[in-house]
């Protein structure tokens, strides 16, 4: 018979809809590193969250479902905050949300299907290292050019901001004032659709997609980027959320509350810790995070796994 | 807890009392039912009871009686898939469905079950992790049937849900016997059987089963039964208490 020392037992807490008891704590704390990093780095954290909590023996679904939430949670105060700086381009942002919630519902639509196949989890686990290792390398690379050039006391090379030639072939174009840009409303929406798929699926905010996309392919000014996309990110996880309960009834309210609890902790600390070192720098270490997180799926993908049967309830 | 309320059994076995001189079965359950709650880390049962020999105790020159319980939960339609390596990944390949497979089976005896029963025996009873009534709707050969079987019940032994724990039953006196029986976390809710059976010379004396209720209780009741009937107001208190907590932190953190 096992039993715990009394300090442990204490703070195992059952989780109602994953159907079994967690270290309380480490959950937290999980929440509060994530949170740190989202902080530190603006971005979401829901890439790192939902990995984690599939190590820790969440099952995937469940882990999804509920690491949308604690996105929406980093997200609301990182909105409010770039709001008073008027850093949020509304139409915009309007258009990344109304093809994020339709990216949602496709997102639901194919999750299904994948799950009839039995291949959600391999999906998912090859999407992440896809989008893992190509985000985690452009990263890398641009900190890295960026450091080296600081060093050598050259000022780094002023980009020229412009949007891809196929976002300005397509049509009906419009203004986005903030946004400084004169484009058709149909490349953002498409992103946002594709942000949306990623949310249901990978439980992401997509900001680590869509802050890359939104400088390289439309162009946007960059002040209004991250409030954008946070603005993005709020609506959609909340939709996400929205649909996994209806849908799969996958969302733990508990493992999303404990997970929201330490992470809007550590998004603060973290947020303060970021004005103190040099953005290259943050993002270099961004992207080391990104790369490892996405070596370590690699490897569950391509090793014997320690399972070989799965059991699904049908 | 309910200890007891031995009458009703002695009852029910009076016949078998009248007949030969056949020992009788009074079996109890520590518990008739398991709270799961916020503390939930799973459950210890106590499978208890008496053997009643007609003369009180175990008769001169004949051998003591052996003794070995079932606890199983309720059964599942399932889906077992097994992973291949494909392309240099491992990837969900052929798969087989069980209509009945129980979600958690846990059998004790006093002795190894190989050396108290035949194989037919066994079967009928289900009594091991070897004669599990899975009932498998496939059409694949035996050889990949039988590999799915052991794949499952593999599986299940890591969990914990699977569990065979041969001389784990006590036997005091040749009378009184007890057996604890751990439910893990993991296990699902609904209906659970502890089945008791006495046997002797290869033969199942007496069974008898008591059932054993697992359920949700409380604020995880609440929460599982809201997640699964009133979906949209579970979602939107989901997304209400992060934006709640995300905007309190924030402002928390401003006037820091």
């Amino acid at each position: 018979m096992r039993r715990r020392p009394r300090y442990q037992q204490q703070v195992d807490l059952y989780l109602p809809i994953a159907n079994l008891s967690v270290n309380a704590l480490v959950i937290v704390l999980l929440g509060g590193g994530v949170g740190l990093l989202s902080g530190m780095f603006g971005v979401g954290g829901g890439f790192l969250t939902t990995p984690l909590l599939i190590v820790y023996g969440i099952p995937p679904t469940v882990a999804a479902a509920s690491s949308a939430s604690q996105v929406t949670g980093a997200s609301v105060s990182g909105v409010f905050a770039h709001l008073r700086r008027r850093g949020v381009d509304f139409k915009m942002g309007g258009v990344l949300v109304a093809g994020g919630i339709t990216g949602t519902f496709a997102g639901a639509w194919i999750f299904r299907q994948l799950q009839a196949l039995g291949q959600i989890d391999t999906v998912i686990a090859v999407v992440y290292v896809v989008m893992l290792s190509w985000i985690g390398g452009t990263m890398a690379r641009e900190a890295m050019t960026t450091i080296l050039l600081a060093r050598r006391g050259q000022p780094p090379r002023p980009r020229k901001r412009r949007h891809h030639p196929l976002v300005a072939a397509l049509p009906m174009r419009t203004r986005f004032y903030a946004s400084g840009l004169y484009i058709s409303p149909l490349a953002p929406l498409l992103l946002g659709f594709v942000t949306g798929i990623l949310t249901i699926l990978l439980g992401v905010g997509g900001g680590f997609i869509l802050v890359p996309a939104m400088i390289y392919l439309l162009g946007m000014a960059t002040g209004v980027v991250v409030g954008t996309s946070l603005f993005q990110t709020l609506f959609v996880t909340a939709m996400a959320t929205m649909v996994h309960a209806t849908t799969t009834k996958a969302v733990d309210i508990v493992l999303a509350g404990l997970l929201l609890i330490g992470s809007v902790t550590g998004a603060q600390v973290g947020a303060r810790f970021a004005t103190r070192v040099k953005p290259e720098y943050l993002r270099l270490a961004l992207a080391v995070i990104v790369l490892l997180v996405g070596v370590r799926i690699l490897l569950g993908l391509v090793w014997r796994p320690e399972e070989i049967f799965t059991v699904a309830l049908s | 807890m309910s200890v007891g309320r031995p009458l009703l059994p002695l009852l029910l076995a009076a016949p078998l009392l009248m007949g030969q001189a056949k020992p009788v079965l009074v079996p109890d359950v520590s518990q008739r039912q398991v709270d799961i709650a916020y503390s939930f880390t799973g459950a210890d049962l106590l499978l208890f009871g008496a053997i009643l020999y007609p003369g009180g105790r175990v008769p001169a020159g004949e051998r003591p009686a052996d003794i070995v319980v079932v606890v199983k939960g309720p059964t599942q339609s399932i889906l077992l898939r097994e992973k291949e390596k494909v392309a240099g990944i491992w990837v969900n390949a052929q798969s087989a469905r069980y209509r009945s497979a129980p979600s958690f089976y846990s059998v004790a005896s006093s002795r190894p079950i190989r050396d108290l029963v035949d194989d037919r025996t066994r079967a009928i009873y289900e009594l091991g992790l070897d004669s599990l009534q899975l009932s498998p709707t496939s059409t694949a050969p035996p050889d990949v049937q039988a590999r799915f079987g052991r794949g499952l019940v593999e599986l299940k032994k890591r969990a914990g849900l699977y569990v065979e724990s041969p001389r784990a039953v006590e036997i005091t006196d040749g009378v009184l016997y007890r057996a604890r029986v751990t439910i893990p976390a993991r296990v699902p809710v609904g209906r659970f059987t502890a089945e008791t059976f006495l046997i002797r010379d290869g033969r199942v004396l007496a069974a008898a089963v008591r059932d054993i209720d697992i359920r949700k209780s409380g604020f995880e009741r609440f929460v599982a039964r809201a997640a699964d009937r009133h979906e949209l107001i579970y979602g939107l208190v989901a997304v209400m208490l992060s934006v709640g907590l995300g905007y309190l932190a924030g402002w928390v953190a401003r006037r820091m």
